[in-house]
């Protein structure tokens, strides 16, 4: 059974003298919500870029989806959806338009394009909203529009960064709900945040700190290991070890 | 190809979206082919001229008459007082003075004949010398009428200009090829440029580099929009030539079409070169320009290249924009085809080929 999805080993990368990820490894499995947390600078997001195939490691290597992170980047990047960190649909394309373009990007058909968006959207309860501009759109309907059409293509993996940053906890709730959702039939996700309660709700957890993987498990074993209530409070005492940053 | 069609829909409907662009599109040519010309010209006009008539006879009156009749001069002064004509001229009221001598008309059946002489302030140097060209003309007209009515008068060798393409040496059929140039390098070379920049710092080009697009449809996508406004233009710059100013090409349309598309191809490719070695927008713009003004007062727009010294006449060998005006101003006023101006259009052509090449080498998916 080909049940891991990604698979790293040793991965780094260097910017210069600066070592942003340093020799990281782990595996996550199909289905799962894999979340990967670490404080600012910690190097989450250079690595999940790696993943992506829009950056190259120093050395190490890694796959995705059976694509080898070096060699294959392009190959990948059939396979994956991606949400950034930044809003990054078109503002002055339409809701519609948007979906539209990404679909016609992964080579969905006309009538598969149609069916998918409109099933997407009515999900989200937004139809009515279709011919809206993105760029009027509140930021959390925006943050759930990035979302749905970083799954379209229904990829394999979906890598979300920091994807409910600045948004108001009813919306958290229901961006949680979509994930779980795409978890459920079989997507695998692959998410970083900065909200511990989020954290709670990963099927594993690895946190990063200065470059390197802290530690990786299930949230409730994390929290048994260092005999704390909470996954703020493993959070606290791994971040204090860090060196780098403020 | 159901991705690149999806591409191009895009970039179509964010042109048309833009509150600014489309306006823009329309308006700067057809505003700068109105304006410019009219600006832009080294025509001389408003030459004051005084004459220093020491002569008095029916012929020294016909060449003042004749100058007071053109378009091209002011007659400020007459008088018989060459010193009075040229302190004026020192003082920047006359720019030539024309100095008619005693018994010219009398002489002029004479094998010795004193010339008439012509003193031009060269300060403005273009003004002298054209203003002098003219005067000159004038005269020789006058006299050329005064021998054709008394045959009986020997004629004396005249200088006889004749200026062949541009009959009346109309600085505007010079200027309206370098015009049309000037557009295309406007809007092909600069508005890609910003669209890509624009990704870059919106941010959206990263979710396009998370997908399998390809370099090549998304450069493709990028620049196929501002080819197709550049021949737009270009067919708007050619009715506003012909129903404006009269300047329809001799040769014929096609060659003009197809230098234009090169044209178009080359400085939008060397457009996106330039986009993806910049981050910001300052950073294109500033770039660009500089390309942009070399490109400009070095390749024989607006300056003869014959005239520069012979490293910049090696060095325009390198900017694009001399192979296509020398076809533009040769097919507009020589009707020149395209087998004379091959070597120009493989120059254009190979331009393309490197410059495209590059702007999609040089665009990295993945760092």
């Amino acid at each position: 059974m080909n049940d891991i999805v990604i698979s790293v080993k040793n991965l780094t990368k260097r910017f210069g003298n600066f070592t942003a990820v340093d020799n990281i490894s782990f595996d996550v499995k199909r289905g799962e919500i894999f979340g990967f947390l670490g404080a600012n600078g910690a190097g989450k997001t250079t690595a999940m870029r790696m993943l992506c195939g829009l950056s190259y490691p120093t050395s190490g290597s890694g796959s995705v989806a059976g694509f080898d992170v070096m060699h294959e980047g392009e190959m990948i990047k059939r396979h994956i959806g991606y949400m950034s960190q930044r809003f990054s649909l078109y503002n002055d394309l339409t809701v519609w338009e948007n979906m539209r373009l990404f679909a016609g990007i992964y080579g969905m058909t006309k009538k598969d394009t149609e069916a998918k968006a409109t099933e997407l959207l009515t999900q989200l309860n937004f139809l009515s909203e279709r011919d809206t501009l993105v760029g009027s759109l509140p930021l959390g309907w925006k943050q759930k529009l990035s979302f749905v059409i970083a799954t379209i293509h229904s990829p394999e993996v979906v890598f979300l960064d920091e994807p409910t940053g600045g948004v108001d906890p009813i919306t958290r709730r229901q961006f949680w709900e979509l994930i779980y959702k795409a978890a459920e039939s079989g997507t695998t996700i692959f998410v970083t945040t900065h909200y511990m309660d989020e954290a709670e709700y990963c099927s594993r957890v690895s946190i990063m700190v200065d470059g390197e993987v802290g530690a990786l498990d299930t949230p409730t074993r994390l929290k048994q290991e260092y005999g704390v209530e909470s996954m703020d409070e493993v959070f606290r005492i791994l971040a204090r070890k860090a060196k780098r940053g403020e | 190809m159901r991705t690149f069609i999806v591409l191009l829909q895009k970039e179509f409907l964010q042109i048309c979206r833009n509150s600014f662009l489309p306006k823009l599109i329309i308006a700067f040519p057809i505003m700068l082919m109105l304006i410019m010309p009219l600006i832009m010209t080294m025509d001389v006009r408003n030459v004051n001229v005084a004459i220093v008539d020491m002569d008095c006879s029916s012929v020294s009156r016909r060449i003042a008459s004749h100058i007071e009749a053109s378009d091209y001069f002011t007659l400020k002064q007459t008088s018989s007082e060459y010193p009075l004509a040229l302190s004026a001229l020192e003082e920047g009221d006359i720019d030539v003075i024309v100095q008619i001598p005693k018994d010219f008309e009398r002489n002029m059946t004479t094998s010795y004949q004193e010339r008439i002489s012509i003193t031009a302030n060269a300060v403005n140097a273009t003004k002298g010398s054209m203003g002098m060209q003219y005067v000159i003309q004038t005269i020789a007209s006058s006299l050329k009428e005064v021998k054709n009515e008394n045959s009986a008068i020997a004629t004396s060798e005249l200088i006889t200009i004749e200026n062949r393409y541009n009959p009346t040496l109309n600085y505007r059929h010079y200027m309206i090829p370098a015009l049309m140039i000037i557009i295309f390098i406007l809007i092909c070379g600069f508005l890609p440029a910003l669209s890509i920049v624009g990704e870059k710092e919106s941010g959206t080009i990263e979710q396009i580099n998370v997908t399998p697009v390809s370099r090549f449809s998304f450069i493709l996508s990028k620049l196929l929009p501002y080819w197709i406004i550049g021949l737009f233009v270009v067919t708007i710059a050619m009715i506003i030539a012909r129903l404006v100013y009269g300047l329809a090409p001799i040769g014929s349309v096609g060659t003009i079409y197809l230098g234009a598309l090169l044209f178009i191809l080359t400085i939008s490719g060397l457009s996106l070169t330039v986009a993806n070695f910049s981050e910001t927008m300052q950073q294109t713009i500033f770039v660009m320009f500089f390309i942009i003004m070399v490109n400009m007062l070095m390749s024989g727009l607006l300056t003869p290249i014959d005239s520069m010294p012979e490293w910049a006449q090696n060095f325009t060998l390198i900017l694009p924009p001399r192979f296509f005006i020398e076809i533009l101003r040769s097919v507009y006023l020589k009707g020149t085809t395209i087998a004379e101006l091959w070597n120009n259009f493989v120059a254009l052509g190979l331009f393309a080929i490197i410059f495209n090449s590059l702007a999609a080498i040089t665009y990295k998916k993945q760092s």
